[in-house]
């Protein structure tokens, strides 16, 4: 059996779903339909599925998941400094928080709002690219989404039109006693040579719930996405996100992930170079502890020649902690004169904590230079010593040794307050304090 | 400098195609098509074995039944017919076994000449180096040379098949000892049905005065090749072993399935070298072998096992020779070379399961697919909780020559132990442009010129196999990628 | 016969046209420097006369011996005895230098009609090569090029001249990245091999390599053209008033 129990997922689905936002509209009935048949047929995965093989469901499948509602305690948003004054969207337990939000002041032209909001005021749009991307395949989780698709982010960017400011998202997680589920789907299309930034924020304060997020994601010819993504869940939450870029020519692709929270938590994202010229860069940092679980998995599809990319992982790993980064480059027939390169590298520092790494080059074009390199091991003993020979106590030690290697990943992100507030929430990960 | 120079000189002669394409004209002796507890008991009796012996072979044999066949490597070909196949030929003089060389059957030996087998050469060989040599031949061994010289040290190596008559209590208390019978598809389906094959034993603090040598070659058509080897280094020993593997020219597929144990005692090493050559294929696919090959090896304390190949034949490559490195400071290596031409498809690699403390491995792999072929490397490296202070290095290299291959790698690291320490690097690219200019510029033509770049790419795994196998190997490679360029 | 005329050479990389109707005579054991400023097409023209995948000759005519060397490979030109002394000899890792060298030569003595070498002749006369050359035994051990210094890469040139004894060796920037105690130590090896048989085309952008490999004819090539000729003399004008008044006076 490759196939768990849908740990009640899709309860009641038939009824539920008729009172989901747009319900009624042929084309939202048939898309949802669709994952919600997809993911019955499928379940929750494995690890005798390949792509599965690491990272285990058991504690996600164990009991099964209600339906989330509105929080009965206040919840907030922890400041954030992202330099400029972000456009916010909050997002509570799956749904948009009015109260929360400020998304004022955004130019004239574009789309941003709320998912369930434009299933009313731009359904023309969401009908051209929803599910699209995000194509339901062997992907359980995006199925699933599918199938609850209710809110999330709409965001439309016009030709040319760059939005200085960034775009905040952030997902609230606060279900107290209730075990319960949300499936946020994001949308964000630029026009040829538009520029965002967005910054996902997943913070979580208490409860056992999963957070099923899926990104479509659309650039069009020269359009330039920048992607920040911050996970910190609460303890016990699950946190799986898929995001689905297509990247058209000279189109450019940057997504940074942080990964410190939840009890499982998986990150995928797949990327489709599709025409010459295109670029990604997929960095992020993975800190865990406890008994946390916390997988990468990229694939980046190079399907066009001239394209580029380029990946910087790294994870530190204590108490009982496992990591998983899977990073996968397929080069296509056709595309000639790629240029790839991956590296992915893992600190265990206690001697419970645990780290599988499957770095992939599948290539089918000759005129190529692709490279990864993975390495595991343990902070480095002569530095280590050379430090406290130096007057610096052991765990002062081991925490600058710590900073200084996640901080090789961190210096990738390319905006410079974005990669201040990244780096401060890594070095209080240390601290205990994330 | 000579030995340099010298396989210079053969490089250049690299220009023949697959060479070893001829068919020997033997009486076989056959058991019936198709494979069933009877098969498993005709083998048996064929071969005489103890009570013992059939009952584990019918319970690989009932194990196998159970199993379904590994669908993960990246090679495709069709169902293969388990019931359409010979699982036991047996040149027809095996009844009386030659005692010597000279017994031979003359055809065979002529089958041994052609394949450059230096059988009749001995004192040529002992002037240069000495090798014993076990030929196998349609999975029955021919002739083993060397016997007296080895047995004054009390080194036993001979056929399997005569290992379980001569020396049971060995045979019973190893064999299945490294890959169980229920190990997997392949390894279970040899298990019932292996017909000979080769074994070693050094004893304790021998260390073996020549290279041991095994030839294996499949000649009858529709048979399978189940060919099972069994070394043991008893504690402090040292053997180097070869390996070589060719078959004719056939239209259809021919199946080889081979298990290989190694057990390696304590502060034992043993190298094994092989140059597989099986049949391929042609230009369009039709015909090759399917090398479905199970190896592993066990390393106690200090114990030492070297792994290196040259994978230039067969249609469909499936092989990840292994090492179990559970005595502490015990050391695993894998040194390969695969090439892949025209529709070949190669899917091998390597485990390293590090149990021990301060266990070490090292990996090099060089791939280079050329036509319309496939090509994988896989392997995995474990660091176990208990192997504090182990190290694995890692090193993948593809060269891509035209645009219709492919070339992928697919690493599976696994660490349990922070003071495991373990660096993986691969890089995939193709034959510089500028190498080949410059090449030709001085007056090489430009396939010569390929040849000699790809000879340079493999050094490092080239330089560890045994001299006169270096040899032979840098010849494959001129030889495996003809009419890969222009 | 001359053993080089090049007639109106026109060439073009990635469809630009670099050389624009270059005319040159070289007889036998002449040695010519073609001098220019960056970008004027020299390396070009040493890569269209050695035949590099690439650089196309649009129109124009050259004769090598008088044969038309445009329609031959690469490996037959080096065969017929032009040598390209490359700007930046390329690394080939794994293949030791030995190797490469007997393998050159068999090549080239095939090509000719000689015997090839069996590995006792081919070391007798690589040994007698790199004692003439002061060029250590070590060096030939080594993998190709790899690893191997500035200098030493451009003896390893010199040597392979030396030994595959051309009839035009084509020297392109020889002088790049040396110093001046390996500058005089290329250039002896270089002029140790001045032959009467041996014409030499030596490339450079600057007048000091010609102080030591002095030259027959100097010629100034700028913008794909040759627009200025003369004796050795000439290289020192250059040097003295610089390529831009040079040029200007021709223009």
């Amino acid at each position: 059996m490759n196939a768990m129990t849908d740990a009640g997922l899709l309860r009641d689905y038939e009824t539920h779903a008729a009172t989901l936002p747009g319900a009624g509209s042929g084309w939202l009935d048939g898309l949802r339909k669709g994952g919600a048949h997809r993911f019955e047929g499928l379940g929750l995965p494995t690890r005798r599925v390949e792509e599965w093989k690491y990272t285990d469901l058991r504690t996600l499948a164990s009991d099964p998941f209600g339906h989330a509602h509105e929080p009965d305690a206040d919840v907030s948003v922890p400041d954030m400094d992202l330099g400029a004054e972000p456009y916010r969207a909050v997002f509570v337990n799956g749904h948009f928080h009015a109260g929360l939000s400020d998304l004022t002041g955004l130019p004239d032209g574009l789309v941003a709002l709320p998912l369930a909001q434009a299933m009313q005021n731009s359904k023309a749009f969401l009908e051209s690219y929803l599910g699209r991307v995000a194509t339901l395949g062997r992907r359980h989780f995006v199925a699933l989404n599918t199938a609850w698709l209710a809110d999330g982010f709409a965001l439309y960017v016009p030709d040319g039109m760059t939005i200085e400011r960034p775009i905040e998202l952030v997902f609230i997680g606060a279900t107290g006693d209730t075990r319960a589920a949300w499936h946020p789907r994001n949308l964000f299309v630029l026009h040829p040579g538009a520029q965002a930034t967005i910054v996902e924020r997943h913070i979580g304060q208490t409860g056992t719930y999963l957070s099923n997020t899926v990104a479509e994601i659309v650039l069009a010819t020269g359009a330039r996405l920048n992607h920040f993504k911050l996970q910190d869940e609460a303890a016990d939450a699950f946190h799986i996100a898929t995001t689905q870029i297509h990247a058209s020519a000279d189109a450019v692709y940057e997504n940074f992930s942080l990964m410190t929270g939840s009890s499982v938590a998986r990150n995928q994202i797949a990327i489709e170079l599709q025409a010459p010229g295109s670029s990604c860069m997929l960095n992020g940092a993975y800190l865990g502890r406890g008994k946390q679980q916390l997988d990468t998995t990229t694939l980046i599809d190079h399907a066009a020649p001239d394209c580029k990319s380029s990946e910087v992982y790294k994870g530190a790993l204590d108490e009982r902690s496992k990591g998983v980064f899977q990073g996968r480059i397929v080069v296509r027939k056709d595309a000639q004169r790629t240029n790839g390169h991956q590296s992915n590298k893992a600190l265990l520092l206690s001697d419970k904590a645990e780290i599988d790494a499957k770095p992939e080059l599948e290539i089918y074009a000759d005129d190529v230079v692709c490279s990864h390199g993975a390495t595991v091991g343990e902070l480095d003993e002569h530095a280590l010593f050379y430090l406290r020979a130096r007057g610096i106590p052991l765990e002062e030690a081991r925490g600058l040794l710590i900073d200084a290697f996640v901080d090789g990943a961190i210096d990738e992100i390319s905006n410079a307050a974005i990669r201040e507030a990244f780096r401060s929430h890594a070095k209080a990960w240390q601290g205990g304090n994330s | 400098m000579a030995a340099v120079l010298e396989t210079i000189e053969t490089v250049g002669e690299a220009t023949d195609k697959y060479k070893h394409g001829f068919v020997t004209e033997i009486e076989m002796d056959r058991a019936p098509k198709g494979l069933s507890e009877d098969t498993v008991r005709f083998i048996s009796a064929k071969k005489n074995e103890p009570e013992w012996l059939l009952e584990w072979r019918l319970e690989a044999y009932r194990h196998w039944l159970t199993m379904t066949e590994p669908m993960w490597a990246r090679v495709g070909y069709p169902p293969i017919d388990y019931q359409d196949s010979y699982y036991y030929a047996a040149p027809k003089s095996d009844a009386d076994r030659p005692k010597s060389l000279d017994e031979v059957d003359p055809a065979l030996l002529d089958t041994y000449a052609k394949l450059g087998i230096p059988l009749k050469e001995q004192e040529v060989l002992a002037g240069v180096r000495n090798v014993a040599i076990d030929a196998v031949f349609d999975s029955v061994s021919v002739a083993t040379t060397f016997k007296d010289r080895l047995e004054k040290d009390g080194i036993i190596f001979c056929a399997i098949s005569e290992a379980i008559q001569d020396h049971p209590e060995l045979v019973r208390k190893y064999m299945g000892s490294v890959v169980p019978t229920s190990d997997n598809f392949y390894a279970a389906l040899n298990s019932a049905v292996f017909t000979d094959g080769s074994f070693c034993y050094i004893p304790k603090g021998v260390r073996c005065p020549m290279e041991l040598s095994t030839y294996f070659r499949i000649n009858a058509a529709e048979t399978g090749q189940f060919e099972r080897t069994l070394i043991v280094a008893d504690e402090g020993s040292y053997v180097s072993y070869l390996e070589g593997c060719t078959a004719p020219q056939r239209d259809e597929n021919q199946l080889h399935a081979a298990v290989v144990e190694l057990i390696a005692m304590d502060d034992a090493e043993i190298k094994y070298s092989t140059v597989q050559n099986w049949y391929p294929g042609d230009e369009d696919g039709k015909g090759g072998i399917y090398n479905f090959v199970t190896k592993r090896g066990l390393c106690e304390k200090r114990a030492k096992i070297s792994w290196t190949q040259v994978e230039t034949g067969s249609a469909i490559t499936w092989k990840y020779p292994s090492c179990i490195l559970k005595g502490d400071d015990s050391v695993g290596e894998f040194y390969s070379v695969a090439i892949t031409n025209n529709r070949q498809q190669a899917d091998t690699g390597t485990k390293m399961l590090h149990i021990g403390k301060n266990t070490r491995s090292r990996i090099i792999a060089k791939g280079i697919s050329a036509g319309k072929s496939q090509s994988t490397y896989r392997g995995q490296v474990r660091m176990n909780a208990m192997a504090h202070g182990a190290k694995n290095y890692t090193q993948c290299d593809s060269l891509l020559i035209g645009d219709e291959c492919g070339a992928h790698t697919v690493p599976y690291i696994e660490s349990k132990n922070r003071s495991a320490r373990v660096e993986h690097e691969a890089t995939t690219s193709k034959v510089s442009d500028d190498q080949l200019f410059y090449c030709r510029q001085r007056g090489i033509p430009e396939e010569e010129a390929l040849t000699l770049i790809v000879n340079g790419f493999c050094r490092e795994v080239l330089q560890e196999l045994p001299m006169e196998f270096a040899v032979e190997a840098q010849k494959l490679v001129g030889i495996s990628l003809e009419g890969s360029v222009g | 016969m001359n053993i080089l005329s090049i007639k109106d050479l026109h060439a073009t990389v990635d469809g630009k046209e670099i050389l624009k109707g270059i005319n040159l005579e070289m007889g036998a054991g002449e040695v010519h420097a073609i001098m220019g400023p960056n970008g004027s097409g020299k390396s070009t023209l040493s890569y269209v006369l050695s035949g590099r995948d690439g650089y196309e000759v649009s129109k124009g005519e050259v004769l090598y011996k008088g044969e038309n060397l445009m329609e031959m490979l690469p490996e037959e030109r080096a065969q017929a005895g032009v040598f390209l002394a490359f700007q930046y000899p390329v690394e080939i890792p794994g293949v030791p230098t030995v190797t490469f060298l007997k393998q050159a030569m068999n090549s080239v003595r095939k090509a000719r009609g000689e015997k090839e070498l069996d590995a006792f002749e081919f070391k007798k006369i690589m040994d007698a090569r790199l004692k003439e050359l002061s060029i250590v035994n070590d060096m030939v051990r080594r993998a190709l090029n790899t690893g191997f210094s500035g200098g030493e890469k451009k003896r390893m040139e010199v040597l392979q001249m030396a030994m595959l004894e051309p009839s035009l060796a084509i020297l392109d920037e020889t002088d790049s990245g040396l110093d001046i105690d390996a500058l005089k130590t290329v250039a002896d090896g270089v002029n140790a091999l001045r032959a009467e048989d041996r014409s030499m085309l030596v490339i450079t952008h600057y007048q000091r390599l010609l102080d030591y490999i002095v030259p027959d004819h100097v010629h100034v090539l700028s913008a794909g053209r040759i627009i200025l000729s003369g004796d050795k003399s000439l290289a020192l004008e250059l040097e003295e008033k610089g390529y831009a008044d040079i040029v200007a006076a021709a223009a």
